[in-house]
């Protein structure tokens, strides 16, 4: 049984976000790294660009299988997790500490798309 | 039904149908509209025995001729050493199929590993994928990954003096996938840098690939080239003559951030066109940008050295329409040619043949001139090819040397002309060439 | 024989040499006159070794390697028939080897008519009107072939087309082709048989669909029996038919894709038409199209002069450019002609025929042990979905490395991706009926083993040279040179 996490909002694709202020957190639910597997790479967006709810922004890699990101808000990326670089397999220690990247959220509304933790439990259990 | 290739009899296949259940063969075909069902004949010859079959392909065999070769284009008459046919034709390298199944297929995947490092090696550059099919297709794929790098930037350089048959098939790719490509003009026979500085102020080049040597022979001088390139955020590729790296100041040592190119020239058979392989070299920045299957070393359970294709999520069978390229194979035993190649040549070896190739065209070079029927084109610096301005109808030239034997010059136009010395044409060769042509 | 795992650059020797290149007769040192910004100062650390080194190290590799030579090879859409050695001694006759791709078309005849031939050939075979034999691979092929298909809708001044269908069972190679040519890929339906489903088609067939690429056999090995159908939708909407040639191998003898309507395919010399695989390639995908697509094949293409002579034709205005750098995999193209030349008219339509009689043949001999999602006749290939018997947890992947010990090459596993554990048999014409009843023999032995002894099948391979390589390690931390290798042993 995958851990879901109370607080945070959730994305049908299995991100999760956790807002603050203007700012959310990204990063992949419990879930979709069990999905995966081991996972060995993450591709990530530059500081400064652009994401928009819905498209992809990156993608993660385990050795035969590979998910891409979508951004559950749209906004500009002020931080991506660097230590994910040289360490990709920290997302399958700890999926809710291991965040991606950190978006200034642009349209707050979006946010309103989003799962509870009580529907996206509901979500995984039914996959 | 029986044949040496079919090996069923009669009670063979009475015994398959019976436990398959079936009356006939036919019946196994019963699904299909009988409309589609082909009940001609084909139009080919009768089966061939092997005596035969000899027979036809020697009475083929004798309908080419072999020439001494003075041209180049890409594709140069280099020396093959006899180990390498030898080795290559061990059944258990070429009736395999791509390594998906690591336990048995370590032959395989250790040899791509090599062939990776020794590529690597001559480009000094960090990463070098398993082979691609050949240099112009490589080309292309560069062009892609400078795009895909480049995220939002859809605009790619390439230099007027590239091979022009690299250039055609960049060209093609670039039209369909909807790369905006611009080609470079070129300035007394290489690349015109300005020019290249001044596409590069729109700020929107993704990247730009210049040649080495160029398409005239020429060694173009990349001084502060990457430089410029990189101050506008875009990438440099370098296609360049692998068995010439060997002397040439290199694509790593020009700051490039990707080399590509064509490996004939590593004593590969002419074989009228191919099979060859291309290459693709880039730094560890873009490893994961770089198509095509990759080698990689590692451990097993009980900590043996061994080798796997690895960064297999970056490929098409898992990607999809999500690659950034189609390409699903390597020329894995052309891949295997360059590693015993390089294996035998060593650095002296390739050293060798690029001084003998160099001493043999800077000599006939000196010779042609000395006959007052050709003058430089461009006063530039060569290794084994060279490009000369002359007065000669160049098809009336090379149909007097062919009747001698002898592959003259790739014509240009515009009364260009260009020819090419390895270490296979002797100097009492290039004497004879240059005797005809003093007569013609 | 004891295990080898050295390197070539580990026998290396400081002044060893494999090579004796003819003296420099001339009196001048060219290089020297290069100026010095233009050359080499970085180290290059290519291997010293002599010639004997370098023959017993790769002799030793080939050990390491299971070929079609070595055994059974039933890996599914891959046709791993035979490879007949009379193909690689013609195809390594000086006279072809030493042409020079550009030397004058009247000192290549031999090569040109040859060429030609196979033009000739694989149209008939294909039942299309002309073939380039220009693409290097399948992939290549199939790009190539989407560029015709490309190109026909732009030269009619059809600019809207930029869409094209692919069923969701096909290989992720058909949707990377597509990406590469231009198009955006839309997936049809498969249904639960692996067929397309024509009612989620209909629909699709729009004004901006450039056409459709199917295989036929399927990638069940099933044949779609609802093509005719098919191909006049497809027609209808304005769009083309797109073969792609990895199942073809079934269909000699008995289907030509022309005649169900295909406009475009190419073929894999490599599967049907017995050249080797070369552990990765080369290949060779030539690509046969309908008359009316014949003017936007790529250059070059070989033509018959009314003189008889052979001509390499260059690129016109309606072509759609060049994909390769001269005629394409030519060494390749000679195995195959060989080939078509040994069996002849009569025997190649026993090809298909045979290699369906073996599929089926396997396919009823093991369904009591495996799980058979289909039932039915079977082309050249079939797909189990895994042990009939899923209690015992021993998967696809366990089956697969099991037969390792048991001296087979594995099926094609976890694809299609329609069935969790997929498991694809391919048999191919060339093998006898003793080698099926091993194979057969093997796997009911497997199966036993599996309810038997699950833990051992799910530790195998047991008995290779390697086992369980750490590929997440290798995927994570990349070394993929000696010199990195270097580098993180002494660390």
């Amino acid at each position: 049984m995958s851990k879901v996490i109370e607080g945070l909002l959730y994305a049908d694709s299995h991100e999760w976000v956790k807002v603050e202020g203007e700012i959310a957190t990204i990063g992949i639910s419990d879930y979709a790294q069990h999905a995966l597997g081991d996972i060995v790479y993450v591709d990530m967006p530059e500081v400064g660009d652009e994401v928009t709810a819905g498209e992809d922004f990156g993608a993660v890699e385990s050795v035969k299988a590979a998910s891409d990101l979508y951004s559950p808000v749209s906004g500009e990326v002020v931080e991506v997790n660097e230590e994910l670089e040289d360490a990709p397999e920290s997302i399958n220690a700890d999926a809710y500490g291991a965040w991606i990247i950190k978006v200034k959220i642009s349209d707050a509304s979006e946010l309103e798309n989003l799962l509870s933790a009580e529907a996206y439990a509901k979500l995984c259990e039914n996959e | 039904m029986s044949n040496r290739y079919i090996p069923h009899t009669e009670e063979d296949i009475r015994v398959m149908l019976d436990r398959i259940g079936v009356e006939s063969v036919d019946d196994l075909y019963k699904d299909i509209p009988s409309e589609v069902i082909f009940k001609g004949e084909y139009d080919i010859p009768e089966g061939m025995s092997e005596p035969e079959l000899r027979r036809h392909f020697r009475e083929l065999a004798d309908k080419n001729r072999n020439l001494k070769v003075f041209a180049g284009g890409g594709v140069y008459d280099h020396y093959a050493p006899s180990v390498i046919p030898h080795l290559l034709q061990r059944s258990e390298f070429y009736t395999a199929y791509t390594p998906y199944q690591p336990e048995i297929s370590q032959g395989t995947l250790q040899y791509i590993f090599e062939y990776q490092s020794m590529i690597s090696e001559l480009t000094g550059m960090e990463a070098t994928n398993a082979s691609m099919y050949d240099g112009a297709t490589a080309c292309a794929e560069v062009m892609f990954m400078m795009v895909a790098s480049a995220r939002k930037k859809n605009r790619v350089l390439i230099s007027a003096t590239l091979h022009p048959q690299v250039a055609e098939v960049v060209k093609t790719y670039a039209k369909f996938h909807g790369v905006d490509l611009t080609v470079i003009p070129e300035k007394e026979g290489v690349t015109d840098l300005e020019a290249m500085r001044s596409a590069l102020e729109g700020g929107d080049v993704a990247g730009v690939i210049l040649p080495c040597p160029n398409r005239y022979g020429i060694i173009e001088d990349f001084t502060g080239v990457a430089d410029s390139i990189h101050a506008v955020k875009a990438l440099m590729g370098v296609y360049a003559d692998p068995s010439a790296l060997a002397v040439l100041r290199t694509p790593a040592e020009w700051g490039a951030d990707i080399a590509c190119g064509d490996g004939q020239a590593l004593g590969m058979p002419m074989l009228f066109g191919g099979p060859y392989l291309g290459y693709i070299s880039c730094t560890s920045a873009l490893l994961r940008k770089m198509p095509g299957r990759v080698v990689g070393a590692t451990k097993d359970a009980s900590g043996k050295r061994c080798y796997v294709l690895t960064l297999q999520a970056r490929e098409q069978h898992i990607r999809r329409e999500k690659a950034t390229s189609n390409i699903c194979s390597n020329q894995s035993l052309m891949a295997l040619y360059a590693t015993i190649y390089l294996s035998l040549m060593g650095r002296g070896g390739l050293v060798e043949v690029n001084r003998l190739s160099a001493d043999g065209a800077h000599y006939l070079y000196n010779q042609l001139i000395a006959t007052g029927k050709f003058e430089p084109a461009f006063d530039k610096p060569f290794l084994k090819e060279f490009t000369l301005r002359t007065q000669f109808d160049v098809k009336e030239l090379n149909s007097k040397l062919m009747e001698k034997g002898i592959m003259g010059p790739i014509d240009l136009g515009n009364g260009l002309v260009e020819f090419a010395v390895t270490e296979n044409r002797t100097r009492e060769e290039i004497d004879e060439l240059v005797n005809i042509i003093k007569e013609a | 024989m004891k295990y080898y795992d050295k390197l070539i650059f580990e026998l290396s020797r400081p002044g060893r040499k494999g090579y004796e290149l003819p003296a420099d007769k001339y009196e001048t040192d060219a290089i020297a006159g290069i100026p010095a910004d233009l050359l080499r100062t970085q180290p290059l650390e290519l291997p010293e070794v002599s010639e004997l080194d370098v023959v017993r190290h790769y002799t030793n590799l080939s050990s390491k390697n299971f070929g079609v030579d070595t055994g059974f090879y039933p890996l599914g859409s891959c046709t791993m028939k035979y490879n007949p050695k009379i193909n690689e001694e013609v195809a390594a006759m000086p006279e072809f080897a030493s042409l020079h791709p550009l030397q004058d078309a009247e000192t290549a005849q031999g090569a040109l008519e040859l060429y030609y031939n196979l033009q000739k050939a694989l149209s008939n075979i294909a039942g299309l009107a002309e073939f380039t034999l220009n693409p290097y691979a399948g992939a290549h092929g199939e790009l190539t072939g989407l560029l015709v298909m490309r190109q026909y809708h732009l030269s009619r001044g059809d600019h809207k087309r930029t869409k094209v269908i692919v069923p969701d069972s096909a290989h992720g190679t058909n949707p990377a082709s597509a990406m590469v040519a231009g198009l955006e890929v839309v997936e049809v339906k498969s249904k639960p048989n692996g067929s397309i489903d024509v009612e989620d088609l209909k629909p699709l067939l729009d004004d901006t669909v450039a056409g459709i690429m199917m295989t036929n056999p399927n990638t069940l090995g099933m044949f779609e029996t609802e093509i005719m159908e098919i191909a006049k939708l497809v027609h209808d909407a304005g769009g083309l038919l797109y073969y792609d040639g990895a199942n073809l191998n079934p269909m000699l003898g008995k289907v030509r894709p022309g005649d169900m309507g295909f406009d475009i395919m190419h073929i894999n010399l490599h599967k049907t038409f017995s050249t080797p695989h070369g552990g990765g390639g080369p290949g060779s995908g030539p690509v046969g199209v309908a008359k009316h697509l014949v003017n936007l094949l790529p250059a070059p293409h070989v033509v018959k002069g009314e003189d008889g002579k052979f001509h390499i034709e260059g690129k016109s205005d309606e072509s759609l450019g060049s994909v390769s750098s001269f005629l394409g995999n030519f060494g390749v193209m000679m195995k195959a002609y060989a080939y078509i030349l040994s069996l002849g008219k009569e025997n190649l339509k026993n090809v298909g025929p045979m290699a369906t009689l073996n599929a089926n043949y396997i396919k009823e001999s093991l369904k009591d042990d495996y799980l058979l999602p289909i039932e039915g006749a079977c082309k050249h290939e079939f797909v189990f979905d895994g042990l009939k018997d899923k209690s015992t947890g021993v998967t696809t992947l366990n089956v697969a490395k099991r037969l390792l010990d048991y001296g087979f090459h594995a099926p094609t596993i976890y694809f299609p991706l329609l069935f969790h554990e997929s498991m694809m048999i391919e048999p191919t014409e060339t093998e006898s009926l003793e080698t099926l009843d091993e194979f057969i023999e093997v796997m009911h032995k497997v199966a036993k083993e599996a309810k038997e002894n699950p833990e051992m099948v799910k530790n195998a391979p047991l008995t290779t040279l390697i086992s369980h390589p750490d590929e997440t390690t290798a995927a994570k931390k990349p070394i993929l040179s000696y010199r990195q290798l270097k580098a993180s042993e002494n660390a």
